[in-house]
């Protein structure tokens, strides 16, 4: 098996309303110094099978197909050893 | 002129649609599942609002990879006329049918109003009963209808004309780059836009802007 992180995150330049009221909302708590907050999602997906070569292009495939909108959202892929 | 609505688990605007294409077009819209992957021969395929698949991963975006999207792409293709509001807009750009993307709202709150749109286009299959420019009420009922897209889309966007709706100067509910309520896609048979033009339709709604719309797409008699 082969345990895989996929992150999304907004492209720079798409603005992150969401991002901004988390940045708000550390700062009422008390945080100091944050100096911006962008929000993503975080996905866990574990593969069967040993071949991380195809592990990786299957990921890649999956992040353009369907976890990431790619016309506001980056990707990156990571194996986990 | 035939039409046929898209029925999808979490869509809630399906009756609403299927009401006013039945009333204005005189006979009900044929319906097609998620599954279904052969359409019936109609000229009008209409994706409702709601909120398919709980909106889970984004707005719209399981619902683009269920089999019947992929029929709605062939018959787009084709030259049918498609439809799609709220989130059947949301749908038909993450299935790439529309170019951008539909962002949580700019306020972070779920918008239930009417607002004013003015039509840009008044050319396309969809508004050529509305007069350019024409400054028409319509209700919004929407999370993530914030249009996104990058300065080179918009850019042709306009310079094709295929904005075919903009909220109207200071009504813009979901910060939506441009104010756009609405886009045609190149060959001018794909329209999305998040208001319910669905909800406008009699009297009894508070007023009738919304008609037009579906007097357009079905070719009926003004």
């Amino acid at each position: 098996m082969i345990r895989a992180v996929v992150t999304v995150t907004l492209k720079g330049g798409v603005l992150d309303p969401q991002g901004k009221a988390i940045e708000h909302a550390l700062a009422s708590l008390g945080f100091s110094g944050v100096e911006s907050v962008r929000q993503g999602k975080v996905f866990e997906i574990v593969l069967s099978g040993s071949d991380k070569a195809k592990a990786k292009a299957a990921l890649a495939s999956m992040g353009e197909k369907l976890l990431a909108n790619t016309v506001i959202e980056d990707f990156s892929v990571r194996l986990e050893s | 002129m035939k039409a046929a609505v898209v029925q999808l688990p979490g869509l809630n605007r399906d009756r609403d649609m299927i009401a006013a294409l039945t009333k204005i077009g005189g006979r009900p819209p044929a319906t097609v599942w998620q599954t279904d992957t052969e359409l019936p021969e109609v000229d009008l395929i209409v994706i409702p609002g709601g909120f398919s698949y709980g909106d889970y991963l984004r707005c719209g975006a399981i619902a683009a990879r269920m089999p019947v999207m992929r029929a709605v792409a062939a018959e787009a293709r084709r030259g049918v006329r498609v439809l799609g509001v709220c989130n059947g807009f949301q749908i038909l750009t993450e299935a790439g049918l529309l170019p951008g993307a539909l962002m949580r709202n700019a306020s972070l709150k779920f918008v239930c109003r009417t607002v004013r749109l003015k039509v840009v286009n008044a050319s396309s299959p969809f508004t050529s009963r509305y007069q350019k420019g024409q400054i028409i009420s319509c209700p919004v009922a929407h999370h993530d209808g914030n249009y996104f897209a990058d300065a080179e889309t918009l850019r042709r966007l306009d310079g094709e004309n295929r904005v075919a709706f903009r909220y109207a100067e200071g009504t813009n509910p979901n910060g939506s780059l441009g104010d756009i309520a609405g886009i045609l896609n190149a060959a001018g048979n794909v329209l999305g836009l998040m208001p319910h033009p669905e909800n406008l339709i009699e009297p009894a709604h508070g007023g009738s802007d919304g008609r037009a719309l579906f007097e357009s797409a079905l070719e009926l008699a003004a």
